[in-house]
């Protein structure tokens, strides 16, 4: 599960890392009120960044420096509502602009050919590190935390120095530590601040005085491991979730809404990407990626009906079933049932093999608007031809 | 012979006494698999499927009493970290975790062990292995198979019965078939079961199957380039319509960074000389273009 700057930086704040204050606006006024805050504590500029799951918010305009309240309320205004990459932005971070001197990168992350926890560091911040990794490989540093140990404090220093942070080592090595204790409080399998960055601000003496700041934070949580923290499944982004996607979860259904016109229901992520691939091979082109899982219970198939359907752009709808642990007979009544509760008439390609596949056979012999297929190949074929006949009336 | 597991496997199921280990103990009685002994702590003294296997309350006792080598897991994500340690302590060698959504720092923790004790884990996440004939361990239906000469080795299941089946109506049968299972972080790689193949009189070809997402199948066709340079070889690699950034199901299922993308799986597939199907069904046709004969 992806999650919000604003989340990631409280994960990071509350294992005690220094990430300068921040405010979330879902409107303009509030950006202005943020704003005005922020510049009346001294801060000359502050920043107003889209909080969306997606990267390239940069690029896209997405974040922007203002210097006056009015100023930020009218940008805020432009960048809540714009469309970054399909989403819409409906919040916004504001905060003091940072003075920065300089800015690194550093990160942690699931190895799993290593099947470690991979720490990347990088002297130079502020851009994507794949770009770097593939430029300039030998800028990153690359090193392992023990699964067992964990990031040893001469890593943590390999780390700061690398970084050139010699002149903020304690820090370094806290925030390096702190990024290995979030990862693993949380069940994170990406930790990444970047940029990470020295920043000028003044001392209570009014003096200027240089510190570590987290100025970006990014975190993605492991799904699987989300039930043993109720907490953070309050920071799913409810705001950027297709309201399928709230229905598919709850009934345990991989699904990912696409672009095409042919609904696909499968057994399986592996066999549910090919048959994806095979439709599209075929000239076709897929609704969705569906995986029902393991059971493929009647009302599971029901519900996964309603996912499809709730797409208006599907005009056929192709079932592929490999019965192992899923009984074909099983899945056949919730499709004749799920027919029968259908408002729309989508034509359907039914294809049942493995377990129970004869007894299924007989269950969707006869029914009508449902067609059948032995090989996954013709089930496909059928599909795609049914997607391209007109529409009955329903 | 056959590789993992064989007419000679003497299993331990954990979890016997559940929903889904009752019901896959039984389909491996069936298929003739040697099942010597079921664990459920708390449930040691009784016996499970009609009272053909004795449960012990744990894998030490298990293996005491009745030599069990290998091992399946069919115990809840919460509980079966602590089971593959289990039987890792037992002295079990052969571990297959059936058991999905572990949290992967949890599998993290474990490898060491599993490793330090020169055992060998497969899955979690995985349908299992199967040797056609001998023995099925796992999840993966006896009925599609046939007794051959092909190996197979595949991060998906149902995909894998897909080609399975595809391979058994062709007249193509199979030595062993081994799902590795579709986590990111897995007991065994590709090239752990391509080793085991290798070393295998009985196993003349092999079917890879993989899917977007890691650099496992970029590393197991360097590693058969290398090691297997006569083996005939044909895979198939689910995903290539994709869109990034989205986890397809599996966990390890995502394009990200411009890595693990199908198109640069098939290039390293092709250039190590890998003939990679459009469909499962392409399979067999592939296979015996390179010269694979029914058995």
């Amino acid at each position: 599960m992806k999650i919000q700057e604003a989340d990631a930086k409280s994960l990071l704040l509350a294992q005690g890392l220094p990430v300068p204050p921040w405010a979330v606006a879902r409107t303009a006024a509030q950006a202005r009120t943020a704003a005005e805050r922020f510049l009346a504590g001294g801060a000359e500029e502050v920043v107003i960044k889209a909080q969306v799951l997606v990267g390239g918010r940069g690029k896209a305009g997405g974040v922007k420096l203002a210097s006056e309240p009015a100023e930020a309320e009218r940008i805020a205004s432009s960048i809540l509502g714009m469309d970054i990459k399909g989403i819409t932005v409906r919040k916004v971070l504001v905060a003091a602009a940072a003075d920065i001197v300089r800015e690194v990168y550093l990160a942690c992350v699931l190895d799993r050919d290593a099947r470690k926890v991979l720490f990347m560091g990088a002297a130079q911040g502020g851009v994507e590190i794949e770009a770097l990794a593939a430029e300039d490989p030998d800028a990153i540093t690359y090193l392992h935390a023990h699964p067992h140990l964990g990031l040893l404090d001469y890593q943590a220093r390999l780390l700061a120095f690398q970084l050139g942070l010699d002149a903020h080592l304690k820090d370094a090595v806290t925030v390096a530590q702190g990024l290995y204790a979030t990862m693993l409080d949380n069940d994170a399998d990406l930790v990444e601040v970047n940029p990470l960055a020295i920043v000028r601000e003044r001392g209570t003496d009014g003096s200027a005085v240089e510190r570590l700041q987290c100025l970006d934070a990014k975190i993605t949580l492991d799904d699987s491991a989300l039930h043993r923290h109720p907490g953070l499944e309050e920071l799913r982004d409810l705001d950027e979730e297709d309201p399928v996607d709230i229905e598919a979860r709850a009934q345990g259904i991989s699904f990912i809404r696409l672009e095409g016109d042919i609904g696909c229901m499968v057994n399986g992520a592996g066999l549910a990407m090919a048959t994806m691939d095979l439709v599209k091979r075929a000239g076709g082109q897929p609704a969705n990626f569906l995986d029902i899982g393991g059971g493929a219970r009647s009302d599971k198939v029901a519900a996964a009906m309603r996912l499809i359907l709730a797409d208006p752009s599907v005009r056929a709808i192709l079932v592929n079933i490999f019965g192992g642990i899923a009984r074909g007979d099983e899945v056949a009544r919730g499709l004749v049932e799920a027919r029968s509760q259908q408002a729309r008439h989508v034509p359907m390609v039914v294809r049942i093999v493995g377990t129970n596949a004869d007894l299924a056979a007989d269950i969707l012999r006869g029914s009508e608007g449902i067609e059948t297929a032995t090989s996954l190949d013709e089930a496909v074929e059928k599909a795609v031809a049914a997607s391209r006949r007109e529409m009955a009336p329903a | 012979m056959s590789i993992l597991v064989g007419s000679e496997t003497r299993l331990l199921v954990q979890g016997i006494t559940g929903r889904e280990g009752a019901f896959h103990a039984g389909q491996m009685l069936e298929y003739g698999t040697n099942i010597v002994a079921g664990v459920t702590p708390g449930k040691g003294g009784r016996t499970a499927l009609d009272g053909s296997v004795p449960v012990f309350d744990t894998c030490w006792r298990a293996a005491q009493e009745t030599g069990a080598d290998t091992s399946v897991i069919y115990v809840p994500a919460s509980g079966a970290p602590d089971a593959i340690l289990e039987a890792v302590g037992a002295g079990i060698r052969t571990i297959f975790c059936i058991t999905e959504h572990i949290p992967a720092l949890d599998m993290l923790k474990v490898m060491p062990l599993v490793a330090a004790a020169g055992a060998r884990l497969i899955g979690p996440n995985c349908p299992g292995a199967t040797s056609p004939g001998r023995a099925k361990v796992g999840i993966i239906p006896g009925s599609i198979h046939r007794e051959g000469r092909v190996g197979l080795v595949s991060r998906s299941g149902t995909l894998t019965y897909e080609v399975v089946q595809a391979l058994t109506d062709a007249g193509i049968g199979q030595s062993t078939c081994v799902g590795i299972g579709g986590d990111p972080i897995v007991g065994s790689t590709f090239i752990d079961i391509l080793e085991l193949f290798r070393d295998d009189p009985e196993t003349d070809a092999l079917v890879l199957m993989g899917e977007i997402g890691g650099n496992a199948e970029e590393l197991a066709a360097t590693w058969k380039a290398e090691h297997l340079p006569d083996t005939p070889m044909v895979a198939f690699i689910a995903g290539r319509t994709a869109p990034p950034g989205r986890r397809m199901g599996h966990a390890g299922a995502i394009i990200s960074g411009g890595s693990g993308s199908a198109e640069d799986k098939i290039a390293a597939l092709v250039a190590a000389g890998v003939p990679v199907a459009e469909s499962p069904s392409q399979i067999p046709r592939l296979l015996a273009e390179a010269g694979v004969r029914p058995s």
